[in-house]
């Protein structure tokens, strides 16, 4: 028993944002059995949600079973350290989580809400992983996204300037 | 016989009226063709001098994406800035602050005082009834009105919330009655990839953007007019 207490586990935590947005979809999709047990599979060690405006509630853990920590909290003033210690982040689709994430060069995966009835939010994660940005998701088939993707595959993004048109302003 | 005369009599005395009309119309419409002509050409003459500027911040987005675009421009030439957002968005005046604040500390100069943060009224709020928004539409543009005749700016930059539209309409017409002569600069958000948002649609239609950027090359190949400025987030 003394031999498996010593191996501490590296901590790596999965964020999940859904900003100032009510997304319970997606709050449901991480909260799942096959999900959790998906992600603990793979190496992580913590699940931690910001829920938003959402009403749903996700059960927490706080992994003694030698399962994953399950930690959740509705908003916060700034999300930055949240992001910069996250191993893998999953989004909403706002632009603002998007960049601030691909900033800190953070595997990402964007989850498009399609309650939302402009959906043109969508635009921008879909051609963001036509460029290997990030993965790209709906709440039904994120699973399948954090099954079958290969954080190797993405590309860091980098901005894009064209300064003569900037300059004409 | 009686009835041809007195066709004949108001024909007659309403002519020049009619022709006063028609007059007034064709120099209107000349003006605001040919306003719509000379936009888009650059600020040749004040190039070197400073331009009062209007800066339209927005939730969703919007405001990150505009204080970013600003950091990357020169702000000593686009001074006095006025920082303009909706009554109910908190947020958004008060990152611009931080945002000048940050500048000062940079600078070590009294650049905040060249930094003017106000409020509009929107015409609509989310889930409002129509029957009340005709009311507040009115009294939206109203006071839209009343903020650009005092602040009468050479630049508005705005990136797409449904508060600029109202501003950057008032500043086309300002063009067209000579009050002030002022350039509006448009860059869509980087949100819209395949198409243009409501706001940017109708300023590119009508012609109101003097220059219209865009962050994606795709939208740029469906309007021509729009310049390619990268992807700036």
């Amino acid at each position: 028993m003394g031999d498996t207490d010593d191996y501490i586990k590296p901590v790596r935590t999965v964020f999940v944002t859904v900003g100032t947005t009510c997304f319970d979809a997606l709050v449901k999709a991480v909260d799942t059995h096959e999900f959790k047990r998906e992600l603990f599979a793979r190496g992580y060690t913590h699940l931690l949600i910001q829920m938003g405006r959402g009403s749903y509630i996700p059960t927490k853990s706080t992994g003694e079973d030698g399962s994953l920590v399950v930690d959740f909290f509705t908003f916060s003033s700034s999300i930055a350290d949240n992001l910069r210690s996250a191993s893998l982040v999953i989004s909403h689709a706002g632009s603002g989580s998007i960049f601030e994430t691909l900033r800190l060069r953070k595997p990402l995966i964007v989850v498009v809400n399609e309650d939302l009835m402009d959906n043109h939010q969508s635009e921008l994660a879909e051609e963001l992983a036509e460029r290997k940005h990030l993965f790209c998701a709906r709440p039904q088939t994120l699973y399948q996204t954090i099954a079958t993707m290969n954080l190797e595959s993405l590309l860091p993004y980098t901005i894009q300037v064209m300064l003569q048109q900037l300059l004409s302003l | 016989m009686e009835k041809g005369n007195g066709c004949c009599f108001s024909a007659m005395t309403s002519n020049p009226t009619i022709l006063v009309l028609v007059t007034i119309i064709t120099v209107i419409l000349t003006r605001v063709l040919y306003i719509m002509y000379q936009s888009g050409k650059p600020l040749h003459n004040t190039a070197p001098q400073s331009v009062s500027t209007l800066i339209v911040l927005g939730s969703g987005g919007h405001t990150a994406e505009m204080l970013n675009l600003l950091s990357m421009l020169q702000k000593d030439r686009f001074t006095p800035r006025f920082y303009i957002a909706a009554a109910t968005d908190n947020m958004s005046l008060q990152k611009a602050h931080l945002m000048e604040k940050s500048l000062v500390d940079m600078t070590g100069g009294e650049a905040l005082e060249s930094a003017q943060f106000m409020q509009i009224y929107r015409s609509r709020e989310v889930g409002q009834s129509y029957i009340t928004s005709v009311v507040t539409t009115i009294i939206a543009i109203a006071h839209a009105l009343w903020i650009m005749i005092k602040i009468r700016p050479q630049v508005i930059l705005c990136n797409g919330p449904g508060t600029c539209l109202p501003l950057c309409v008032i500043a086309f017409l300002f063009k067209v009655v000579g009050i002030r002569w002022s350039s509006t600069f448009y860059v869509e958000s980087i949100a819209r990839v395949r198409r243009l948002s409501l706001s940017g649609l109708l300023l590119y239609k009508l012609h109101m953007a003097d220059q219209f950027f865009v962050q994606w090359p795709q939208l740029q190949k469906k309007y021509p007019r729009a310049h390619y400025v990268g992807c700036l987030m």
